[in-house]
């Protein structure tokens, strides 16, 4: 066991992929000598030369492109998308290309790219920094969505998706890269498996990525309040593990799903309607959403009024357990 | 001689003139529209070995895959096919090219490169799979190296950069070649495969059949100046060569092969040629192309010039020409009768290979789906019994 940030825990991850499959390349922009805005591939080129470990010309739907050829030739690439609000450019080669040619060559080639985004706000970041396009691509079948909060998740999860034969769309909370923990290397459990990070008994809260560590304070200041809030982090986002949530909301009976990308046909919708499907008569409340407005990712000075905040998830934990809130002014009658 | 491969990247003043009045890029042309061989002391070479048999055995590829798009047009009209796209006049371009390709070279093309994919040995029916709705995909692009057909246009071209860059690293000196058509060439995928393709010294053919047509828009849409001057400003010598000179197209290929297998890396080939068809059979050229202009191609087939040619100097005798068509025929029929064959795919095959690994949310689909179709099965098998 090492104590490790979160991006450093990424960054080991992607030292042991490049040391255990010499197939495994990484395609990036800045990735080499800087390594990475983030730092996530420091040393990666020094230690494991330039041709595994490519810096790209600035062009985002060329770097996948040329990753769909180097699957095709048998690599296993993992490209990095500087930051979220850049992916756009690549989401016709992700979406018409990565995600369908397994399907469309009936089986015979497969793609298995990983694509590594840091996503989410709380930086205080210009506009395109700041920004959860995770929804895009959990709607794209032939893709595998997912991301991680924690730096054992984080080291395990970058390595599950490497090794997988399908494309991995593979999310990094950015402002969660400093956050620290224990890892083990030898670790493993499912990739697609959701995890019970709070064991509780009144309310379900659902959650991936950045606001993990939000809900987890949240059930704390509901504890001191009387409430046990179980805490989901979903760890896949496609595809979801609904059997661990409803076999949590059959429990509770109150769902809250948060998420920091819009709300308006986004994961929460789904999980909402999969989970009123799934638990019907084991529900004493509509499931609620927390999540960014249905507004473009406002000026950083204004982002703590766009993401889920502890307020904003123990309101709604408030609405699903019928009470009135001063903070919403919303009332049950 | 301007048709030399040149990777300088000369300005022209004529590049502010309007395109007619600019003078263009001399055509690389060994064998002209009446048949007869134009003297190339660069060229040539390139295709020494090219022996009036062999010429002929180029020439009965020419009459075949025609003779195979003429069928597929008729199939479509028939209602075999959804879909066809013909290649009428672009035969020479694509034999040419694929005929001096290697096994391990790796082809990324385009929707119209049948006469590529027949050369590369793709069995007939897989032709038609995708155009008869059968599958998503004809053949297993490993076994006749060639990647399925990209339908997004010029997306194949990144494909076949990473492809290259992949032979590179493996340190094996196949090459990869990239067809897409003129209208491709404003997409910003091209011209990213260009950027990365030059950066990385990628072993590749950028080969690019300008028809002259982008369904209704005319080349002149997408290019003030002749394609292949582009390439030199990315770092990638090109050349034009005239598309409808299926031994032009041949030396101008050989000569990308030897550079991309030699470390010099990606070469840009502008086959000029010209769509004699439809884009494809739901469209309509009647209404957008000039037909003074596609008399003027008509009057530049690239069969009828190797016809020419090989009468010239006595190997295409009548007999040959018969046994030719004959043979084509044959293979139009067993193609005609592969179609009609090609089994629809079964109701759950729709669920099939979305991904390589299990997925919790395919599988409940899919055995949704298999318990209601079988309980449609059930219903309409009770209401038989009654």
């Amino acid at each position: 066991m090492t104590e490790l940030t979160l991006s450093k825990a990424i960054g080991s991850g992607l030292r042991r992929a490049l040391s255990d499959d010499d197939r495994v390349v990484i395609l990036g922009e800045d990735i080499g000598a800087l390594g990475g805005v983030f730092r996530i591939t420091d040393g990666l080129q020094r230690d494991f030369g330039a041709d595994r470990v490519m810096d790209m010309p600035l062009a985002e739907s060329g770097i996948i492109g040329m990753a769909v050829g180097l699957a095709y030739r048998g690599f296993r690439p993992v490209c990095e998308i500087q930051f979220d609000g850049f992916i756009y450019p690549a989401f016709d080669q992700i979406v018409a290309q990565v995600a369908k040619l397994h399907y469309r060559t009936r089986g015979a080639v497969r793609m298995p790219l990983t694509i590594r985004v840091p996503y989410g706000g709380g930086i205080g970041a210009v506009e395109h920094h700041s920004e959860s396009p995770e929804a895009y691509f959990t709607h794209t079948s032939g893709l595998r969505v997912v991301t991680c909060s924690t730096p054992q998740d984080a080291h395990t999860m970058i390595r599950q998706a490497i090794a997988c034969d399908d494309p991995v769309l593979f999310f990094e909370p950015k402002r969660r890269y400093w956050t620290k923990g224990e890892v083990d290397e030898e670790a493993d459990f499912p990739m697609d498996a959701a995890r019970v990070v709070v064991p509780g008994t009144d309310v379900t809260i659902v959650t991936y990525g950045p606001l993990v560590a939000t809900a987890i304070d949240a059930a704390a200041a509901a504890a001191d309040d009387g409430l046990s809030i179980e805490v989901i982090d979903l760890r896949s986002l496609s595809p979801l593990d609904l059997e661990t949530v409803e076999a949590s909301v059959r429990t509770t009976g109150r769902l809250v799903i948060a998420h920091e990308a819009q709300e308006f046909g986004g994961l929460g919708a789904e999980i909402a309607t999969a989970i009123t499907d799934r638990c019907f008569y084991h529900l004493e409340a509509a499931p609620a959403r927390v999540a960014g407005f249905d507004v473009p990712y406002p000026a950083s000075r204004l982002e703590e009024h766009f993401l889920p905040d502890l307020d904003r998830m123990l309101d709604a934990v408030d609405r699903v357990m019928g009470r009135e809130n001063a903070l919403s002014g919303w009332s049950a009658s | 001689m301007r048709t030399t491969l040149s990777d300088d990247s000369r300005t022209d003043d004529a590049v502010t003139d309007t395109p007619r009045r600019a003078e263009l890029p001399e055509l690389l042309m060994l064998l002209n529209p009446a048949g007869e061989r134009v003297p190339n002391a660069e060229y040539e070479p390139f295709v020494a070995d090219v022996t009036g048999d062999q010429l002929a055995s180029l020439y009965e590829d020419l009459v075949v895959v025609r003779r195979l798009d003429v069928e597929a047009t008729a199939l479509q009209r028939q209602g075999e096919l959804a879909l066809w796209p013909p290649l009428l006049g672009q035969e020479a371009a694509q034999v040419g090219s694929a005929r001096t390709l290697r096994p391990d070279d790796f082809v990324f093309s385009s929707y119209r490169e049948n006469a590529v994919a027949y050369c590369r040995g793709v069995e007939l029916p897989d032709l038609l799979r995708v155009w008869r709705g059968t599958a998503q995909s004809g053949w297993n692009p490993y076994e006749v190296g060639m990647a399925t057909p990209s339908i997004v246009i010029g997306a194949q071209t990144l494909h076949a950069m990473g492809y290259a860059v992949g032979c590179l690293r493996d340190g094996v000196d196949s090459v990869a070649v990239a067809y897409f058509g003129d209208g491709a060439t404003s997409e910003g995928d091209v011209n990213e495969a260009m950027i990365f393709a030059a950066s990385f010294r990628a072993p590749m053919i950028f080969f690019c059949q300008n028809n002259q047509w982008a369904i209704s828009e005319p080349v002149g849409l997408q290019a003030q100046r002749p394609i292949a001057e582009r390439a030199p400003g990315f770092g990638i010598p090109s050349i034009r060569v005239d598309g409808n000179d299926v031994l032009a197209v041949m030396a101008a290929t050989r000569q990308a092969l030897e550079r991309a297998r030699a470390g010099e890396g990606p070469t840009f080939i502008e086959a000029v040629t010209y769509r004699m068809g439809p884009h494809t059979t739901s469209d309509d050229p009647s209404r957008y192309i000039d037909p003074l202009q596609r008399e003027e191609w008509a009057a530049k087939d690239p069969l009828a010039r190797v016809e020419a040619h090989l009468r010239e100097i006595g190997v295409l005798t009548d007999e040959l020409a018969d046994s030719i068509a004959a043979r084509a025929d044959e293979i139009a029929g067993r193609f005609r009768q592969g179609c009609v064959d090609l089994a629809d795919p079964r109701p759950l095959e729709v669920f099939d290979h979305v991904y390589a690994e299990p997925h919790r949310g395919i599988a409940r689909q899919r055995s949704q789906y298999a318990a209601y179709l079988a309980s449609i099965g059930e219903a309409q098998h009770e209401g038989e019994q009654r």
